[in-house]
């Protein structure tokens, strides 16, 4: 049907676009390896100076071409560069749960990249949602056999079940009305949290890890001789969900779905006139994405196996908002390049452990000062990627 | 429940409603003249507040014991600085992304909370934990069967209440007042009118957030606890009470904020056995209020031009 890369000569080869997946694969093990701040800063600038080069001899351009002509290169190329990533760190815990949670955030962080990189629904609760789900997980486990993988949906449904409960002032309301509808409600779930006792209060629950069919989630084990981490299994699990959650939102972008949320979040009134029901496509893309959330915070407390009030603040939930902002609203990859960089930079910076808040809002801040568009921003949406009508 | 006790708690909630207004008044005046949210409203509040505390340290160290002086060097340092701090907020963070996105002006100033409350906890002296306010105002207390009126909290209400008046008169009785409508009501008109734009926007924003310093001191002396995360939920409760209240109405903003307090004051009252859920319930009929009046009680204005 559609003529897969006619707009690249079938000669120019591939070499870029692999060099640089292989090279920022490259960068991820060596970041996450580092131990001291010396080899951390030591990694940044070595990527800077690889990725300065890169631009000066045109090879980034020509690799930024072929991932827009030919999707499939960077959609396979990140996903072996994760299980590349897995298999350097099979045996050791913390990187592998930083890649899990990278992973869980992602799928989250989507959800609300459709609900206000498409629709332009507010959100600022997603770490409630997140929590939901979490929580939903947690209660389901301690007190039912159901069994784990329906937990993880139920987990979802939870959550999208309570969103529609706020989809009625969400509806009706605009702008800041509509803002502070979810600030109100981020705050009312963790202070809900914290004095409800059944839920364990501030300390939290503990949860028994994830089970599939028998296969235990939490055990260390063996693959022909080599001892692999428990994480192995949870960074598996992310990486499938992200990689659905991914795929998910991009045929969502570029059917007519997405067309219609582009219509609704750019003018209201207009898409009204051309008989686009509005609340319906917004309640769609609210509960979708607190959906994707749910599921998210659900796998996520598995992991954890602990969950507590103090991981779904207000404060997470302007953190996600942040990444799908600082990704460049409405660009999946954008999401996963912010991911990346939030929820690992901080961890890794020890040095600066106690000044991570506050050099974090800085950075904040001055991308929206300078680079409003965010650091990978939206492009103009292409139906058929590499298709050239000529 | 017997009178003294219902008193007693009516006394509370009205010295409540006071800050949380106080604080209100403030964003309906920035979404007013900017059509902004700055969200770091609250934190400036905090910073206030430590100012005004490191004041008062500084004139103990010098030896000046009156708690008068204490009291009226304290408000005003710290009203001062903070409507300096307020003005250079607006001058190089906020009207700089004048044509961006509402959301972007919005996650900003939700970022600048997070770098000044973080500051105040890592740069000022101890400032991770909570400090002892010092109780500068009169203690002598008043007592009316079961309900004790004391004189510290009288007065601060009192204050509380002409600061409010002093500026409903500063906005409807005074140039700057009419210059700060003009503006809210249609800018380019406005500059065309010969209005400094810019110096009436900078006025507006030290206004506002002189006046949520006066709120963290008030916090300060009416709890004698000051922390440096005070001004987080005090700025989410004085900006939904701007909303509840409809943003850019002066007298929602007061309204919403009184509205607000009363709310958290009957949940206790009512339902004693669930006291610590007297914020859920609050912020459970802030979305209720919102769902049934989705501009707010005094609604702004609009009309929409296709």
């Amino acid at each position: 049907m559609v003529p897969e890369s006619s707009s690249l000569s079938p000669s120019e080869s591939l070499w870029p676009a692999f060099a640089a997946i292989a090279g920022a694969t490259l960068f991820a093990i060596v970041f996450m390896w580092a131990e001291t701040e010396a080899y951390v800063l030591g990694a940044i600038a070595a990527a800077a100076a690889c990725a300065w080069a890169a631009r000066r001899f045109g090879v980034s351009a020509r690799a930024a071409r072929i991932f827009a002509t030919r999707e499939k290169v960077l959609d396979w190329g990140a996903i072996a560069g994760t299980l590349v990533l897995l298999a350097a760190f099979h045996e050791e815990h913390f990187p592998l749960l930083m890649t899990a949670t990278v992973l869980l955030y992602l799928v989250a962080c989507l959800g609300l990249n459709i609900q206000f990189g498409y629709a332009g629904v507010l959100n600022f609760a997603a770490a409630a949602f997140f929590g939901v789900g979490g929580y939903t997980a947690a209660v389901l486990i301690r007190h039912t056999g159901i069994p784990h993988p329906i937990v993880l949906l139920i987990g979802g449904a939870m959550a999208a079940l309570i969103g529609l409960v706020l989809v009625l002032p969400v509806l009706r309301t605009r702008g800041h009305y509509a803002a502070v509808i979810t600030i109100a409600f981020a705050i009312l779930f963790r202070t809900f949290l914290e004095v409800n006792d059944a839920l364990g209060g501030p300390q939290g629950l503990k949860l028994p890890g994830l089970q599939v069919f028998g296969w235990n989630f939490n055990r260390n084990f063996e693959i022909a001789g080599i001892g692999l981490s428990f994480y192995v299994n949870y960074v598996l699990l992310a990486l499938a969900l992200a990689a659905v959650a991914f795929a998910l939102t991009r045929r969502l972008e570029r059917s007519w779905i997405g067309l219609t949320l582009d219509a609704v979040r750019l003018d209201e009134t207009a898409a009204a006139c051309f008989g686009v029901h509005l609340a319906r496509w917004k309640a769609l893309s609210f509960t979708l994405g607190n959906f994707m959330a749910g599921v998210a915070g659900a796998v996520y407390a598995l992991m954890l196996g602990f969950i507590a009030p103090s991981n779904f603040t207000f404060g997470d939930s302007l953190i996600m908002v942040s990444i799908v902002l600082l990704g460049g609203i409405g660009n999946p990859w954008g999401v996963v390049l912010a991911s990346a960089i939030v929820v690992v930079l901080p961890e890794k910076l020890q040095l600066i452990q106690e000044y991570r808040f506050i050099l974090y809002a800085t950075m904040v801040i001055l991308v929206l000062l300078f680079r409003p568009e965010g650091l990978l921003p939206r492009r103009l949406r292409v139906y058929f990627p590499g298709w050239n009508p000529k | 429940m017997d009178a003294g006790l219902l008193a007693q708690f009516v006394a509370n909630g009205l010295m409540l409603g006071m800050m949380y207004a106080l604080v209100a008044v403030g964003f309906t005046l920035f979404f007013g003249v900017l059509d902004v949210i700055k969200f770091s409203h609250g934190d400036v509040l905090t910073v206030g507040t430590f100012a005004g505390f490191s004041t008062f340290l500084g004139l103990k160290a010098i030896g000046v014991a009156n708690p008068w002086v204490q009291v009226a060097a304290v408000m005003l340092i710290a009203c001062g600085a903070m409507a300096i701090l307020g003005a250079l907020i607006a001058r190089y963070l906020v009207m700089p992304l004048k044509g961006a996105p509402a959301l972007n002006v919005l996650l900003l100033t939700l970022m600048l909370g997070t770098v000044l409350r973080e500051s105040v906890r890592l740069f000022f002296p101890d400032g991770a934990n909570p400090k002892p306010f010092p109780k500068l105002l009169p203690t002598d207390a008043l007592a009316l069967g079961s309900f004790t009126l004391r004189l510290d909290s009288a007065i601060l209400f009192v204050a509380g209440l002409a600061v409010i008046v002093a500026i409903h008169l500063l906005i409807n009785r005074t140039k700057l007042g009419l210059a700060i409508r003009a503006v809210a009501q249609d800018e380019e008109t406005a500059k065309t009118m010969g209005i400094n734009f810019t110096l009436i926007v900078l006025a507006t924003f030290a206004l506002g957030s002189g006046v949520a310093a006066f709120a963290g001191i008030m916090n300060g002396l009416y709890y004698n606890e000051i922390n440096f995360g005070m001004g987080l939920l005090l700025g989410v409760i004085g900006f939904s009470a701007a909303i509840i209240g409809g943003l850019g109405n002066i007298y929602g903003a007061i309204l919403g904020g009184f509205l607000f307090a009363a709310l958290q004051t009957l949940s206790v009252v009512a339902l004693p056995f669930a006291s610590a859920y007297k914020d859920v319930f609050a912020f459970a009929v802030v979305i209720v209020l919102m769902t049934i009046w989705p501009t707010g009680l005094i609604a702004e204005k609009t009309s929409e031009r296709v």
